[in-house]
Order: C-alpha cells, then structure tokens, then sequence
C-alpha cells in the first residue's frame, strides 16, 4: 500500500480506452503514452500498467515496503528515507526506494507534467478496460491527501539493465506543433486562419481536456458568422474555434463530438509536446501537408 | 472530395444527410467487427458526417481506399430502428419551455403535447457518455437554434432541443440546448451494463412525468 501525503494535481494514468466513441467516451490516458511506457519499461512492467500522472510536481508518496520507481517526462524525483534530507534523481532512471520512504516528484523548472511508475503497476479499478481518469466523463478523480492506493502485480520481468534511458527534454522555448490544416479550415478568412502560425500564450485555465490559447480571436469567414455547424467527431489535436474566436487545443480527454469549427488538427506525434505546454509559455502551429494530399500519379 | 482530413490520423466523411451516415455507419461497423477494417480505431457517426480514426496515416489511406469501395455499393437499412423503446417521463418545467414555445409559434402546452406525441430516435452518440442525438418522426417540426450564450452548467436529467435534434443531458455539463423539462431517469450509470441508457439504434418516447400539473 502506498499512502499520498500531497496529492498535487494528479490522476492515476494509464494507455487509455480507445474505442469507447460509441458511447461519448475519449480515448483518455497519459498525455506522452510513450513516457508512460519508458517508465513503466524501467521498472520492469509492462508497458501498459497504470501510472501517475502529476502536474507541476508536488506529489509526495510514502510507502512502508521497498519499492522500484521511475519518472518520466518534466523535472526530477527526490526519495527521502525516514524523513531526512534525501536525495534527488534524474527522470528516465529506475530508483529504489527503501521500507518507509517517501518519494516525491519536484515541482519542474522547465515543461509541465510527469509521470511515476511503481513496480507492479499502481492499482485502480477499471472502467471500460481503463483505471485511467477521465475528467470530461467523470471517470475516475484527482488523487486527494490521504488517498491509499495499491501497487499491483503488472509485472512484465526483471529490471532491465540500463543506467539511464534516454528521453526528450522539454523545452521552455516556444512550442512549435505541426498541424494538418481542417477540417472546418474553409470557415476562417486565411489572414486569420494564418494567426494560428504565430506565437499564442497557453492559458492557466488549460487542462486534460484541452490547452487554452490566447491571442487575437481566428475570425471566421462573413458567409460564416451566424451559421451552426452540425456536431461532428473531434480528434485529440482538434484546434477548436469557440464561439469568442480563441483556439481550444483538445487532448486525450477531450469531448467525442464539437458543435464549433476545428480549424486545424495538430499531427499525432506532436501532442506530447502540447503536454508540457506551461501556462504563459508560447505556442505556435507549422501547417503541414495532408495525408490525403497524394503525389501525381 | 468529400474526405477532409483531421490531423495525420483521421478523416471526415461528409454525406448528404443523416440517413446516408446511419447507413454506411452500420456497414463499416459490421465489416470491422468481421476483422476487416485493420487500424482503424474508431467510427464517429453525426448528423452529417462520419470520423474515421486510424492508428497511421497509412492505415488512414488503406481505410479510405477501402470505405470509397464499400460507400458505392451501401444500401439503407430497411429499419433503423433496431433496439428497445425508452420512455421517459419529463417534468415540462425547462428554463426555455416558454421560448421554444414562441420560437415555434405553439404555445407551451401544445409544444408539451406535440413532444410526448411524436415518436423519436437514437440516431447517434457522442456529445457525453449517455448522450444520444434523438431525431424526431417529423424532423422539420423541431427546428429550433440553439441558444446563442451556451450555460456554462445544464443540470443531469435536463430534457433538450437544438438544430432538429432531441437530447436528455445525463450529467451537469456546459450546454448550449434550449432546456423544456427535466427527467429524473438516470441515463449514465457505470454501474450498470451497459451504462448508457439509450444507445444508437434504440426509440425513446416522452411522457409527462406523474405529480406535475
């Protein structure tokens, strides 16, 4: 058992509940599936064991047995037994933690959100075949102070032997994130439709559902301006015009279907990028040719 | 064409109107569950559109490819109508009861009348878990707008209307549907199986709720 002494801003994460459309459901999951499955390779599970999912740091566990834990993603661990000094550590990196030890994930310098495996997996209910939260659905919730959760037995084999695995870093230049232009790109006058290739701040009202953006509203076409758009599926990606022209950058909980426009879609690849996306921190999209666009024949 | 594309993964199919998306819908969702259909991730039917969903950009070009065969030779199914009648009982006490009532020249009882008279629908999900878009026997009777300041907060069991559509809201959530009534049916249980009430496919009438006027 592994007892939250701060929960901070985290949800229990796993590689989400694809499939579920059918009944309003979001795919979910961690915001960098390929940072959750490097920590959970670190410590010898298998890739799609729940992990947490930590926001800005500040989650502090404590667990009475000896653990292996990684971290993935922005900032570093620092494990404290019995409440001494402690020692920090890398991201990226397999540490034990000894009987009665609390770890605690730092509050990052630079990007936003990290995620912890425990050997074994941490242990929560499933829900159509996810312990993920989902915060748009109500699946699920934000650890709270005092929470107790298991650790389970998704256990893939021994620790591997590196020292370190490689990761990307964020960064705390501005985010560049390649875009397919559309669906919904004809309903903007281009000049403003360009906006969107020009630096934007992120909101601090951001979240899992979608990353806020700022600066100057994405004006739509005059033959536009009063017409609704009949609801469509959505993708995360999916740059959302809303109402007040600002861009809403939808992420793995967002809603299955949208009424407002999608000006552009962020490419697959890049959405982990858009996770460590700071408040204040700058955003802009680079438009990119679409997978439908064929060569000459 | 008629493929627009969503990122490097996805693609919207726009059709001419919500029977030609129920019908290909159905014949893409049975050749999937056969086996055929390989990486695609998700089908997402609405009222004029259909998202398919891959794990690639290949796998997006292959599903096409495949989908521009099958569209050519997809037929209506005889019946949509293929799951249960829902009856849901509804205390006519929304916020925009007396709006939609101006809005369609009735007045409020006879709006009250024509709803639990007409018969309806569940064309499609996806707006929110338990959420399905209900299309009316009459469609053109129900053209109402939705509301041009959406709330940031419509109560669970709120009973709605918007753009032709009919909608029950199964939890508090941002709305922008004209509200006329609420039921105390729960249409999203997690505990249940299946958790959704009303699934695509299935009829809902509406009757006035006992112990209101």
């Amino acid at each position: 058992m592994i007892r939250v002494i701060a929960a901070g801003s985290t949800t229990v994460q796993d590689l989400g509940r694809p499939g579920q459309v059918a009944v309003g459901v979001p795919e979910s999951g961690a915001l960098d599936p390929a940072a959750l499955r490097r920590a959970n390779r670190l410590v010898g599970n298998h890739e799609h064991a729940a992990g947490l999912e930590t926001v800005l740091g500040g989650l502090v566990l404590e667990t009475a047995a000896g653990r292996w834990v990684a971290l993935a993603g922005a900032g570093s661990l620092t494990v404290r037994p019995h409440r001494t000094r402690g020692r920090a550590h890398p991201a990226s990196v397999a540490v034990w933690v000894p009987p009665g030890a609390r770890i605690e994930v730092d509050a990052p310098h630079i990007g936003l959100r990290s995620w912890l495996a425990v050997r074994g997996g941490f242990d929560a209910p499933l829900v159509l075949g996810s312990a993920s939260t989902d915060l748009l659905c109500g699946i699920g919730a934000p650890l709270v102070d005092g929470d107790r959760i298991r650790v389970g037995t998704a256990i893939a084999g021994p620790l591997p032997p590196v020292d370190i695995a490689p990761q990307p870093s964020p960064s705390d230049d501005m985010l560049v994130l390649r875009a397919v232009p559309g669906p919904r790109d004809d309903w903007f006058i281009p000049a403003s439709l360009a906006s969107l290739t020009r630096e934007r701040p992120v909101e601090s009202r951001s979240n899992r559902i979608g990353v806020r953006l700022g600066g100057e509203p994405v004006l739509r076409r005059p033959e536009r301006a009063d017409v609704e758009l009949p609801s469509e599926g959505t993708v995360a990606g999916s740059v959302q015009i809303a109402a007040n022209g600002l861009p809403v950058l939808f992420l793995a909980d967002h809603p299955v279907t949208g009424g407002y426009p999608v000006a552009a879609t962020v490419v697959a690849a890049d959405l982990p990028l858009a996770a460590q996306a700071r408040p204040g921190q700058s955003v802009r999209l680079r438009f990119v040719r679409s997978p439908l666009a064929r060569g000459p024949a | 064409m008629t493929w627009r594309a969503c990122g490097d993964r996805a693609a919207l199919w726009e059709a001419r109107d919500l029977d030609e998306v129920i019908a290909l819908h159905s014949v893409l969702d049975a050749e999937r569950k056969s086996g055929a259909l390989e990486g695609v991730i998700d089908l997402v039917p609405a009222a004029r559109t259909l998202l398919v969903r891959c794990e690639s950009s290949a796998a997006l070009v292959r599903a096409i490819d495949r989908i521009d065969v099958v569209r050519s030779t997809a037929t209506p199914p005889a019946d949509e109508s293929t799951g249960a009648e829902i009856v849901v009982a509804v205390h006519y006490d929304g916020e925009d009861l007396g709006e939609v009532a101006d809005l369609l020249g009735l007045s409020r009882d006879e709006v009250v009348r024509r709803h639990t008279a007409t018969g309806w629908r569940a064309a499609f999900t996806g707006f929110a878990p338990g959420f399905a878009y209900l299309v009316p026997d009459d469609p053109t009777a129900w053209q109402v707008p939705r509301r041009a300041e959406p709330r940031t907060s419509v109560p669970a069991g709120a009973v709605a209307l918007a753009g032709g559509f009919g909608g029950v809201y199964p939890r508090a959530s941002p709305g922008g549907w004209q509200l006329i009534g609420h039921t105390d049916l729960v249409l999203w249980d997690l505990a249940r199986t299946p958790p959704a009430l009303v699934a695509a496919g299935d009829r809902v009438r509406f009757e006035i709720a006992r112990g209101t006027r």
